[in-house]
């Protein structure tokens, strides 16, 4: 690993650098209100001087009275939305005399006609722990996910270490932040103050150091290294909620008829926000659509969600009928049974369910509740 | 009679009873046989036996006013059959048919309604037993109401 | 008759890409009762064989319907046909239902865990099965057959609704008809003209014939029917180590990546169907786990 430290100037040259070697630059962009990630055109789509604030049920952008790019957290959208599309389609079948065949090739039936190469710039650490953890989902276990790999194939990731945090971030209490350790070619520290703005790097491949050779950066020095170290350990201060892991699964495993799932279900409206902006969430549904004739039909999988009622249904009912049930459902599967499954929680504190569910209820709060309060 | 001693005694039904009882119940049985096909009982008749099934089939129905007899439970060898005799107003509350040629002991329920009347000691060890076959009809009873096999809600 | 499609030339690649159908062919289409058929079919164009172990499962593919998990219900010794028996009650099932003789099913699989016919060897086995629960047992009682040597007794208690619902009668009053097998038959009710057994499927199991210390108990049926069997059984002294059920769940992918079929911390697609009931017998009694 090498660090290097260039100028602000240098930013702009490093998006047009990736774009110049084919990648499709994927970024943060202010629209909507919010901050989103979505293809950058160039350095000048990033937020510039835009800050959030975020706490149960409530998520404002506010403009700073500086010029920071990454002066801000996370937003409603994961990386998950280009690796892993909330709409895919993954086979046209045509109806001939009596059968069906399928449209073309492997490469068609993803619907690209050529692979994309995706470059993620500002992946913040709690979101390079929710790849990692898809990947362990979608690469690693006994069924390969074609559209995943393919989209996950030759990524180059950017990531940034968080200068600030918000109102619902915990990546301490997951071990996944505020600085990015692993899964990534190059991770920048935006350094800002009144005399100077620049950034540190941190690269880890051959190829990030490849990428940096094209702008100019020199290595950093001692002081650097400090500033940067500094920055991270001021996030890590403004760090407001914590969850609790120690023995965190069996607990839940062990408390699956407390109150408290009732009092959660009473204010849970179902309305899926929370699986939507959770990075790691990788439930799927699949649909089967027909043009006028019926005689193509494709197959398309979409997000799917456990708090919907049909999630669960099998002939006669679904198994998980009230919304006391769902609600468990999800909570369990994130903070136990992802662990007997994967071998890690499944969430990584990025706080996104907090700031995104309209009742603003708290997933740090609930594992507490029954913690504190067990059967 | 020995026969019959030894039959009763070997039955789960009848153990833990002591001597005395024992033999009270042993001097109220009697063999029966059924032909392929006999009614046992009907619904409505006095109910003054119960049995123990030696060997056969037995059906337990009862009168539905469109489809005719429907047939609730089958009870084999081993199997009793009868606690109406134990509970007021002592009339059978369905009928059964013997489906297949049947032995059975039957067991003079209005005589050993009146020693449980005399000795209610007796009459503890015997509602105990049925209590027990009671509740595990009962079960039987619940699950089939259950409709399991239908959709599931 | 439909041409083989050219998969050569199409290059698609079923092992990379695990949510694609292969097409197969409808042989023979057989109604069981009035709401249950089974469907017999042939790899579409290709000799291949379709090997699968008893207790799997497929992903059946009705072009333009839908796609649902259906248990193996034939031969696992006869890989040339890939027969599956279900109940019409869906839209997927019930567009299988009006399909003939010749028409085109896509199948994804065989996916899911197996009866454990190894561990039965030298055992008695008792297979219990309620309902349809039998289609999926099926394949387990022909190995068995198939392999009569290696068993002890062997003994079918089957449970359904009424004589009409009785499935596969031909085969089991074949069955019963060997003196190695002992096959018993009992519906929740029945008019008068039934000789057979009316009762619950638990109550024949303190009377079958087989020696709890060493049997393997394979169930299938409605969860509540698997539950009270599993009590009787353990009232017998089988122990929750030699007693397998098989589960359902809603599934979307049965390669474990929907999440649509967990049950607890398990997928039922893969950790599954077939479960040891020490596995998951505390789940069973959770209401909406």
């Amino acid at each position: 690993m090498k660090t290097f430290s260039f100028e602000r100037i240098e930013l702009d040259h490093l998006v047009e650098v990736l774009k110049r070697r084919g990648y499709k630059v994927i970024g943060p962009i202010s629209r909507d209100s919010a901050i989103i990630y979505d293809e950058l055109t160039n350095a000048g789509d990033l937020p510039i001087g835009w800050t959030d604030e975020q706490t149960n049920a409530t998520y404002r952008l506010k403009r700073r009275d500086d010029a920071a790019v990454f002066g801000w957290t996370v937003g409603p959208q994961s990386w998950k939305k280009f690796l892993f599309p909330p709409i895919q389609r993954i086979f046209a079948a045509h109806k001939n005399v009596k059968g069906f065949d399928f449209q073309n090739t492997k490469k068609q039936t993803l619907q690209e006609p050529t692979p994309e190469k995706y470059a993620f710039f500002g992946v913040r650490s709690c979101d390079l722990n929710a790849i990692a953890i898809q990947d362990k989902i979608f690469l690693n276990g006994p069924f390969v996910d074609p559209v995943y790999q393919q989209k996950r194939e030759g990524n180059f990731i950017v990531a940034i270490n968080c200068g600030q945090a918000v109102g619902t971030c915990f990546c301490t209490s997951m071990n996944t932040g505020p600085k990015a350790t692993t899964g990534f070619d190059l991770a920048l520290t935006e350094v800002l103050n009144d005399k100077h703005h620049h950034f540190i790097v941190e690269a880890v491949t051959e190829l990030g150091i490849d990428i940096l050779k094209s702008i100019k950066c020199k290595e950093a020095d001692e002081k650097d290294i400090e500033i940067a170290k500094d920055i991270c350990e001021n996030t890590v201060k403004q760090i407001r909620r914590s969850l609790d892991t120690f023995n965190l699964k069996n607990i839940i495993y062990k408390n699956s008829e407390h109150p408290q799932w009732e009092r959660a279900a009473a204010r849970c409206l179902t309305c899926t926000n929370c699986t939507m902006v959770c990075p790691t969430c990788f439930c799927t549904t699949v649909e089967d659509v027909t043009d006028l004739s019926g005689k193509q039909a494709d197959r398309v999988r979409k997000w799917d969600s456990c708090f919907t009622l049909d999630f669960s249904y099998i002939h006669g009912g679904s198994v998980r009928a009230s919304v006391k049930a769902r609600y468990r459902q999800w909570l369990t599967h994130k903070l136990a049974s992802w662990v007997d499954q994967f071998g890690m929680f499944g969430c990584v504190g990025c706080g996104r369910c907090i700031t995104w569910c309209p009742v603003g209820i708290d997933i740090t709060e609930e594992a507490r509740t029954i913690r504190e309060n067990q059967a | 009679m020995e026969d019959l001693k030894n039959i009763l005694a070997e039955h789960p039904f009848f153990k833990g009873l002591n001597e005395e009882y024992f033999a009270l119940i042993v001097g109220c049985a009697s063999n029966v046989r059924m032909d392929a096909g006999k009614m046992i009982h009907r619904e409505g008749e006095e109910a003054n036996h119960f049995y123990l099934i030696r060997s056969g089939k037995v059906t337990l129905q009862m009168m539905t006013p469109n489809k005719g007899p429907v047939i609730i439970e089958t009870l084999n060898e081993g199997d009793i059959l009868g606690w109406s005799w134990l509970v007021p107003p002592y009339t059978w509350h369905f009928e059964s048919k013997a489906l297949e040629l049947t032995r059975m002991i039957a067991l003079d329920g209005k005589c050993l309604r009146n020693k449980c009347e005399n000795d209610h000691h007796l009459g503890y060890e015997l509602l105990k037993r049925f209590a027990d076959i009671m509740m595990k009809r009962l079960e039987s009873t619940r699950l089939q109401l259950l409709d399991i096999y239908g959709d599931r809600s | 008759m439909a041409t083989a499609p050219d998969l050569q030339s199409l290059k698609i690649d079923y092992k990379s890409n695990p949510m694609l159908p292969r097409p197969f062919q409808i042989r023979r289409v057989k109604r069981e009762t009035k709401d249950t058929f089974t469907v017999e079919l042939q790899p579409f164009g290709e000799l291949e064989e379709c090997t699968f172990q008893p207790g799997q499962f497929n992903m059946v593919y009705v072009h333009g319907v839908g796609e649902i998990p259906i248990s193996i219900s034939g031969d696992p010794t006869n890989p040339h046909v890939l027969v599956h028996t279900t109940r019409a009650v869906g839209t997927v099932t019930k567009a299988m239902d009006k399909l003939r003789r010749g028409d085109i099913l896509g199948i994804r699989g065989p996916y899911g865990t197996t009866w454990p016919m190894e561990s039965a060897n030298g055992e008695d086995v008792v297979f219990v099965a309620g309902g349809i629960g039998l289609a999926p047992l099926r394949p387990a009682l022909y190995e068995v057959i198939a392999h009569r040597e290696k068993y002890g007794k062997v003994v079918l208690l089957y449970g359904t609704r009424t004589p009409s619902d009785v499935l596969f009668r031909h085969e089991l009053e074949n069955w019963r008809a060997r003196f190695d097998l002992e096959i018993y038959v009992t519906v929740d009710r029945a008019m008068s003209g039934w000789r057979g057994n009316v009762g619950v499927v638990t109550n024949l199991i303190s009377r079958a014939p087989f020696d709890p210390r060493n049997t393997i108990a394979f169930i299938c049926g409605p969860e509540i029917m698997m539950r009270f069997t599993a009590m009787e059984l353990h009232k017998r002294g089988v122990d929750n180590e030699h007693i397998f059920v098989s589960m359902e769940r809603n599934m979307k992918c049965a390669i474990g990546l929907c999440g649509h079929c967990q049950f607890g911390s398990v997928f039922v697609c893969k950790d599954g169907p077939v479960f040891n009931y020490s596995q998951i017998k505390d789940m069973l009694v959770k209401w909406e786990i």
